[in-house]
């Protein structure tokens, strides 16, 4: 049988045979070929991004059967996704090679977890979202424990990866019930009974957490959120920098879909869910995050905290809401990728630190990585003129017209505690004198990634539409098409 | 002339001067400190220049926005394109003014700081920048981007180059007028949404004020964002009892931070009262007259009182800004105070007071800023701020005992100083509203007398008898340039006021009767008058 409108899933394919080549190029060329695959890996996953481009159809198009959906949506996170998952290869090379792991298996490892955070978003059926999900789980269980002789590593992959499980086996027992009461797991044909259905049935509610609580798990929103400090913390730091960028963004624009689309008839009923959820991740990622001192640890509060200003785009249910969502994950993938550049050139006699103290002094030392890393934090902080300014405006403002005006309330009070913590970085690299000073230069490859993403953040309020409008043109052909 | 985008020119002016410091200044230590001051001097003297230029043509004697510059700048979701919009009438022309006089000052004050001088001017710019663009801003969002942008500089310039307790300053600073801006940009969403019962919604400050005037928001929302931004602009002001934040910022500041600190970011709270509070929301205005004037009062009389304990010269300073920002509240809320009493006369009272309170601001803007660079300069010498290791300078220090009399009789409020007309047309206008709020404040007024004129009695007075003060030199050439523009003008707005006056004159006008518009709506004094 030959499957009709395969084009659409043409950068998929690409990505797909891109990942079989590079791994036998790994393993014919042998343990020295690290070096190599990267730089072929993330000039694969940049030329996927101009494929998804390219081929990107005007209106939605599905493929294999109604279980693949290839629309405007998908193209503004697949290439949000692969241009992340290019620039954690480039945060790894240098990190890589330092370290002594420099295992061609690594970039091969990402490529297919970018695979998998594709068919995730292009999923328009239950079971091909949950074949996706686990390609890209399996990957990063790996990617975590990268570092085999380290305990911390280990550690943190196999907590990543049975806690990971669980959540995968409660989404799937939750899609097993959502075909119990409804007869499909299509997306469309769930749409179509749940839209002015009088009353879901229970059953099919209980399904709806379920597959909630395991997307919740992968986003890292509160209370499951248990795994991520210490992923963060063990996982080597460029694994820890992946981590924070592709598979968000995958997972939220996962959840996005999954919510507006097929159960986009249940809004009253998820909406709560996801108040709760966002309220607690605000808050408990603020108030954790004063406590800590390991900064990988504080990125991990940090990006719970981020995650629960997304979900209050969310919870508002309407067009304006997941474009806010989609507007916000853009920009903190840039905030925190930047950020994490600079973490990654935080060296001393050539040895990793990654205290908070460490930066003790860094405005003297370094002081183009020291305005960068203040460019991040103010803009994490929500401060205008910078663009994490505009990534609350946007979810606030869905929020506000929804209604949750207390949501939005909460979140800006605890923007300010959350301030507290960046400042307080700014405060060790300007207000400090330096002690025991970071080595001098970063990387090249570190230097302007630092550079291109404090750029971007510091200059957003220039060109806003760009990004605004891209998010628009994406939720509408996720709502309207 | 006309063509020409002045507003936005004299707005980016210093961050162009800031971005060619950063880029541009190179070469040994020396060569960069230098260059770097003498560029951010042109710069902000360029500004100041072209602030002027704005003044002489700004028309008076009416009530529009001037200067207008509208540029389509972002959309929120759901296709509403808000603007980059720009505009002075007469009450924010003042305050840019204001702004572009004092950053060159504040610069040539910070000539002998020693350490990242670069880095110092480029922030003092940058700071310029947010400042003039605050009091510009004709569009909520833009508002809130500059109002807010202070934060960065500011929290930058205290905690860098501040005192010994700097950081814990610099934090108090920040968090406490970040929380109370969080709630003005709820409130700021609420206003585009709840203006869209009028078709569109808009974050336009014109379009808000003409919405205000003919259709209003409802009284019960009203309360709500009235209270979003007065918890904004209590904090900026600051009103009691939300204005600890201030003595220690003041205290840990450098010179130049104290002087921008109290000679532009507190006014920005009364501008935000005059601008959004009073025209926007005026039932919530005389809800909450009573609440301002308890508050206010309490400022004026317990921040006097904690004046005269202080031991600090910069604290003592701090304190008196926090008294004559209780003036300022007292006046702008006197039109509304008349509402809640229930009479209304068929004049609406309150004009005298507002106008006082806009001179009041002003005035306080170069006063206050020149006491903190009075300060700055024993400070230099001594390095100290405590008043008790001072005493008899008037005996090595003839000019800067007079040019430091000045000022105290200016804070004081001596007639033929400009702290007199403020506070006159203050109590003038307050007193034919509420006689009791009068008399308090006057009592204000005589302990303000009572701790400046101490103050000054021990540091300039008495005889010369500690050993340290024996080597202390006079004001030199460059203090004396600083000191001279702020003495002719607290001697110009005391004995002719009329320029000033005359500027903000139709625009105080004007906000008061689009204030008795809307507040007549629902106000029931209104329809009993009639």
């Amino acid at each position: 049988m030959i499957l009709p409108n395969l084009e659409y899933a043409a950068a998929e394919m690409f990505v797909a045979v891109a990942a079989m080549v590079l791994l036998m190029i790994g393993v014919f060329r042998g343990e020295g070929s690290f070096r190599l695959v990267s730089v072929l890996s993330i000039l694969a996953l940049v030329a996927a991004a101009a494929v998804t481009v390219w081929m990107s159809p005007v209106e939605s198009r599905s493929a294999f059967a109604g279980m693949f959906v290839s629309n405007g949506y998908t193209t503004f996170l697949k290439v949000g996704i692969l241009l992340a998952s290019a620039v954690g290869i480039v945060l790894s090379v240098g990190y890589n090679a330092r370290e002594a792991i420099e295992r061609f298996e690594y970039p091969v490892l990402i490529v297919l977890a970018a695979l998998g955070m594709m068919v995730m978003v292009s999923a328009s059926d239950l079971l091909s979202l949950y074949i996706g999900l686990e390609l890209q789980s399996l990957s990063l269980y790996v990617v975590a424990a990268i570092r085999r002789d380290s305990v911390k590593s280990s550690e943190a992959g196999l907590k990543y990866f049975v806690l990971g499980a669980l959540a995968s086996g409660m989404l799937l027992f939750g899609a097993s019930l959502v075909y119990g009461f409804s007869g499909t797991t299509a997306f469309a044909g769930l749409a179509a009974q749940l839209t002015g259905a009088s009353a879901p049935s229970v059953g099919l509610i209980v399904g709806l957490v379920l597959v909630m609580v395991g997307l919740a798990f992968k986003v890292s929103a509160v209370p499951f959120h248990m795994w991520t400090p210490d992923v963060y913390e063990g996982a080597p730091t460029p694994v820890t920098a992946f981590f924070a960028a592709a598979p968000k963004l995958a997972a939220m624009g996962l959840l996005v879909s999954v919510l507006a689309g097929p159960f986009g008839g249940l809004v009253k009923q998820w909406s709560q869910i996801v108040i709760v959820l966002a309220i607690a991740s605000m808050v408990l990622g603020t108030f954790a995050a004063i406590a800590q001192t390991n900064i990988k640890r504080l990125m991990a509060y940090s990006s719970i905290g981020h995650i629960g200003y997304a979900l209050v785009g969310l919870a508002s249910g309407t067009g304006e809401g997941y474009s806010a969502v989609l507007v916000y994950m853009a920009i903190y993938i840039v905030m925190t990728l930047g950020a994490f550049a600079v973490i990654l050139a935080m060296q001393r006699s050539g040895r990793m630190v990654e205290e908070i103290d460490d930066l003790t002094g860094l405005s003297r030392t370094n002081p183009l990585m020291a305005a960068m890393m203040l460019i991040f934090m103010f803009s994490m902080a929500g401060i205008p003129p910078l663009a994490g300014f505009y990534a609350k405006l946007y979810v606030f403002l869905a929020a506000v017209e929804a209604g949750l005006y207390f949501l939005a309330v909460i979140g800006l009070v605890t923007s300010v505690v959350g301030a507290y913590y960046y400042i307080r970085i700014v405060k060790v690299m300007y207000f400090d004198e330096p002690e025991d000073a970071l080595d001098p230069r970063p990387g090249r490859d570190l230097g302007a990634i630092q550079f291109v993403a404090g750029m971007a953040t510091l200059l957003f309020f220039l060109f806003p539409s760009l990004l605004v409008g891209a998010a628009d043109t994406a939720v509408f052909s996720l709502t309207g098409g | 002339m006309e063509t020409w985008p002045l507003l936005s020119i004299v707005t980016f002016a210093p961050l162009v001067g800031a971005l060619l410091i950063l880029v541009m200044v190179r070469g040994d230590r020396e060569a960069t400190d230098r260059n770097a001051r003498w560029l951010a001097l042109w710069a902000s003297l360029a500004t100041f220049l072209i602030s002027l230029l704005i003044w002489i043509n700004f028309e008076t004697g009416t009530a529009d926005f001037q200067f207008v510059e509208k540029v389509a700048w972002f959309s929120f979701p759901g296709g509403y394109t808000l603007s980059y919009h720009m505009g002075v009438d007469g009450i924010s022309m003042m305050f840019v003014l204001l702004s572009t006089l004092l950053t060159p000052l504040c610069i040539l004050c910070s000539w002998e700081i020693k350490s990242r001088v670069r880095e110092f001017m480029a922030a003092f710019l940058v700071l310029e920048t947010f400042m003039v663009g605050t009091f510009c801003a004709l569009d909520l969002v833009t508002f809130y981007v500059f109002f807010e942008g202070v934060l960065l500089p500011m929290f930058l310039i205290i905690g860098v180059w501040g005192g010994d307790r700097r950081v814990y300053s610099a934090f108090k600073f920040f968090l406490y007028t970040l929380l109370g801006s969080v709630l003005m940009l709820v409130a700021v969403m609420a206003m585009y949404f709840l203006s869209k019962s009028a078709g569109q919604g808009t974050t336009d400050i014109v379009e808000l004020l003409r919405f205000a005037r003919e259709t209003g928001f409802s009284p019960e929302a009203q309360k709500w964002l009235w209270l979003a931004f007065f918890a904004s602009f209590a904090v900026k002001l600051p009103m009691w009892p939300v204005h600890t934040w201030l003595p220690d910022a003041h205290v840990e500041a450098p010179t130049a931070g104290s002087v921008i600190l109290a000679g532009v970011l507190l006014k920005m709270g009364g501008y935000g009262f005059l601008r959004f509070s009073l025209p926007m929301f005026p039932d919530a205005s005389v809800y909450f007259a009573p609440l301002v004037y308890t508050l206010s009062i309490v400022a004026i009389i317990y921040t006097s009182l904690v004046a005269l304990a202080q031991e600090d010269m910069k604290k003592l300073i701090a304190y008196s800004s926090v008294a004559h920002m209780g003036f300022v509240t007292l006046g702008i809320f006197a039109a509304t105070v008349q509402f809640s009493a229930g009479s209304l006369p068929d004049n609406l009272l309150g004009e005298q007071a507002v106008t006082g309170a806009m001179f009041q601001m002003l005035s306080h803007g170069i006063v206050s800023a020149a006491l903190f660079l009075c300060v700055g300069v024993v400070y230099d010498r001594l390095h100290t701020r405590r008043i008790d290791r001072y005493g008899g300078l008037v005996h090595r220090m003839p000019r800067y005992a007079a040019v430091f009399m000045v000022f105290t009789l200016a804070s004081v409020g001596l007639p033929g100083t400009s702290g007199f007309i403020g506070e006159f047309l203050v109590l003038f206008g307050v007193f034919q509203v509420n006689v009791w709020a009068a008399a308090l404040a006057a009592t204000g007024v005589i302990l303000g007398a009572a701790y400046m004129l101490w103050l000054y009695r021990r540091i300039i007075f008495g005889e010369l008898v500690k050993p340290d003060l024996m080597r202390m030199k006079d004001l030199h050439p460059r203090e004396v340039a600083i000191f001279a523009p702020l003495v002719i003008l607290v001697l110009w707005m005391g004995i002719w006021p009329e320029p000033f006056l005359d500027v903000f004159d139709a625009s105080v006008k004007n906000l008061l009767t689009s204030f008795k518009a809307g507040a007549c709506r629902v106000n029931e004094a209104c329809f009993a008058a009639r």
